[in-house]
């Protein structure tokens, strides 16, 4: 069994919280909209042949809120600062859904930031079709079982989400939620400039989503497919927005073969 | 002492069933909108408000709610001029324009000053951060309401007070020319009252600025603690608050009979009533409460205002709102739940000779330069409405005036709101009298 470690490194003056677990090559991860949910099966399988690096999102409560991010493009430009201090570039990136807006910015920026780049459930682009479902319209509790397509045969989501949510577990969420709120209230979760400097040479990239994700629809897909030339994309049959726990074996399937490509 | 007037103006057509179906006010489909009884509505709405100064009503109030049949006052402010042209004497009271969802401050400041101009200085404004489902419906960042409250508050303090034309380079606001032809008639600017439901951050920041602050409709217990708050915060910044740094705004109706009253006061709870302003997922947008806020509203297990409650906080945690709804059972746990606000203080229902007591207890208790009534909500006839308030002003109103004299609550026209200076090392005076909260079994 891995030990995850918690950390704190310098970007700039400021303090960056990151979780770091396994060995080998550093593989970057940016999580979700809700925050880091720990360490889970999928981390462990990939550890075994990568060291993860997950930077825990300023505001969501290891590290404090950053006041001048105020949307992703900063948020991406805080990360892409602290990838050059600390040397790690080019890296292997994974971002999940709102983190995966974070991986793409980064990329648009700098295509030479990312070795091979993972987008799962990925915002950041308007949908072809259909809406990325307003979260903030839900409740705490809502929002949360969205995220997967059958919470009770999920049951990694009953280890993270079972029994009744503690008043900290309360606020950790609405901490998670005000700056997810703060920083990609409008336009909701994606940037129209975005799709335009996606353009030309990128890293290769791998889209996945889950065929059941209510939160995010096939068209962010299809955007992504149509703004990075040569990207590839694979469904995971009946999974919802988190197919990272809701099928482990067949995400931990398409990642290794993807990076070891 | 003063004493106001005030209504929701709620739409009168809507059929209960579509309220309760939708599990709150807010969000119920547009398709049930008739222009003919909405005109019909804001015309009669206007027309009891000159009502009111005719009763002899020393301030009308008017509020703001937006995509809601509970609140006529879409745009408040157009409401507030065609009163400041129909009215003479009364004052007339904003409680309050939402700064952070109108995102505007530079237009407000010129419409409020005309306000001001066309009512020859009657006009009171008021702030309010606009409730969660606003924030959904103006596409109003819930994370910097607060930020861009204080923002938009100062810049228009500096519209009405600094000769322009200027320049402002804000956080949330930016402006090229900022010289608004049109300012107060009232110098340096209109008075200020800020109302509230629970939040501590709002009642420090109306200490700060020596703001009234009225409360709405909050439970006896809490809204002391909410005083003696405003006057620790008061202390420190060497003055005394005293009742004209206060108001009070409750639920009140009237009849002749005690059966009747409360026929009619049945609703208050209709579709929901206040607890069902907006549902839970529109209450509490992310980011909109401060933790502290959160906690403090986590204490507050019964009825509130515009849906914010303890229990609401649970729903939105748990996701609970969901399954089948037995609207007969809703209505009669909804009746039941209006006994308790009843035994609470929080409704206000009877004959003259019930309601009187009832209310001087409240003025003991709090001891507000300002008490409003708030008329009564769901579709009730022209004729009950008007009984209520005419009962009220002319058996209730002369000797709550005189007992507000006997008590000593001097209003904030009497005495300038944070003119009493407080001299280091000396205790303040009470603000409140907890006293009859233990005769009632309230805290």
């Amino acid at each position: 069994m891995t030990t995850a470690t918690n950390e704190t490194i310098k970007v700039g003056d400021t303090d960056l919280a990151v979780v770091r677990g396994g060995a080998g090559k550093p593989l970057l991860i940016f999580h979700d909209e809700l925050g880091y949910p720990g360490w889970m099966t999928w981390n462990e399988r990939l550890a075994q042949e990568r060291t993860l690096l997950i930077p825990l999102q300023p505001g969501f409560g290891k590290t404090v809120r950053i006041d001048w991010i105020l949307n992703y493009r900063d948020l991406a430009g805080f990360y892409s600062q602290a990838v050059r201090e600390h040397k790690i570039e080019p890296v292997d990136v994974i971002g999940f859904s709102s983190g995966a807006f974070v991986a793409a910015e980064m990329v648009a920026a700098d295509p030479k930031i990312f070795n091979r780049m993972i987008l799962v459930a990925p915002m950041g682009l308007k949908p072809a079709e259909g809406e990325i479902l307003d979260f903030f319209a839900l409740t705490i509790g809502r929002h949360l079982r969205s995220t997967v397509a059958d919470p009770v045969r999920t049951p990694e989501f009953s280890k993270i989400y079972g029994g009744e949510m503690t008043p900290a577990q309360f606020e950790a969420f609405e901490d998670a939620r005000a700056e997810t709120a703060r920083i990609g209230w409008e336009p909701f979760m994606h940037n129209p400039s975005l799709p335009h400097l996606l353009a030309g040479p990128k890293p290769p990239t791998l889209l996945i989503r889950g065929t059941q994700d209510k939160i995010v629809p096939q068209g962010c897909v299809d955007a992504y497919m149509k703004a990075i030339a040569g990207s590839k994309a694979a469904s995971i049959q009946g999974a919802g927005h988190r197919p990272e726990i809701e099928n482990p074996a067949e995400f931990e399937r398409l990642v290794k073969q993807f990076l070891a490509a | 002492m003063k004493i106001g007037y005030f209504t929701e103006r709620p739409y009168r057509g809507l059929a209960e069933n579509e309220i309760l179906r939708n599990r709150a006010y807010f969000a119920v489909s547009n398709k049930f909108f008739d222009p003919e009884q909405a005109a019909n509505d804001y015309h009669y709405y206007l027309d009891e408000y000159c009502y009111a100064e005719e009763l002899g009503f020393d301030v009308v109030a008017l509020n703001e709610h937006h995509g809601n049949p509970f609140c006529m006052g879409s745009v408040m402010n157009v409401e507030a001029a065609i009163l400041a042209h129909r009215t003479k004497k009364v004052k007339i009271v904003l409680i309050g324009n939402p700064l952070p969802v109108i995102k505007h401050p530079l237009r407000m400041a010129e419409e409020l000053a005309e306000i001001d101009l066309i009512s020859r200085g009657r006009l009171i404004t008021g702030w309010v951060r606009g409730a969660g489902s606003e924030q959904f419906f103006n596409n109003a960042n819930p994370a910097y309401n607060r930020e861009m409250f204080n923002e938009a508050h100062d810049f228009i303090v500096q519209a009405w007070t600094r000769p322009g034309p200027w320049r402002y380079e804000g956080k949330h606001f930016h402006y090229r020319h900022v010289n608004p032809w049109a300012l107060p008639y009232q110098k340096p600017h209109p008075p200020m009252w800020i109302p509230g439901v629970i939040s501590a951050e709002t009642v420090k920041w109306c200490a700060e600025h020596r703001y009234p602050y009225i409360g709405l409709g909050t439970q006896l217990g809490p809204t002391c603690d909410l005083w003696d708050y405003y006057a620790n915060e008061a202390a420190k910044l060497g003055y005394e608050a005293g009742p004209e740094n206060f108001g009070y705004l409750v639920p009140t109706v009237l009849a002749e009979t005690e059966d009747k009253a409360q026929e009619i006061a049945n609703n208050f709870v209709y579709g929901g009533g206040q607890n069902a302003f907006a549902a839970p997922e529109f209450t509490m947008p992310p980011g909109y409460n401060s933790k502290s806020a959160i906690r403090m509203l986590a204490k507050q297990t019964t009825g509130s205002w515009l849906g914010v409650s303890g229990d609401k906080l649970k729903q939105s945690a748990s996701g609970d709102e969901e399954g089948a709804v037995d609207y007969d059972e809703v209505r009669r746990k909804l009746r039941a739940g209006l006994q308790k606000v009843q035994n609470n203080y929080q409704v206000i229902v009877g004959t003259p000779k019930t309601v009187l007591p009832k209310i001087k207890t409240i003025l003991q208790v709090l001891r507000p330069g300002v008490f409003i009534m708030f008329s009564v909500q769901g579709p009730v006839s022209d004729e009950d409405r008007k009984r209520s308030m005419r009962l009220f002003a002319e058996d209730v109103m002369p000797a709550l005036h005189e007992y507000g004299k006997e008590i000593g609550l001097p209003d904030a026209f009497a005495r300038t709101p944070g003119s009493v200076p407080l001299n280091d090392g000396v205790a303040r005076s009470a603000v409140v009298d907890r006293g009859p909260l233990k005769e009632l079994g309230l805290r």
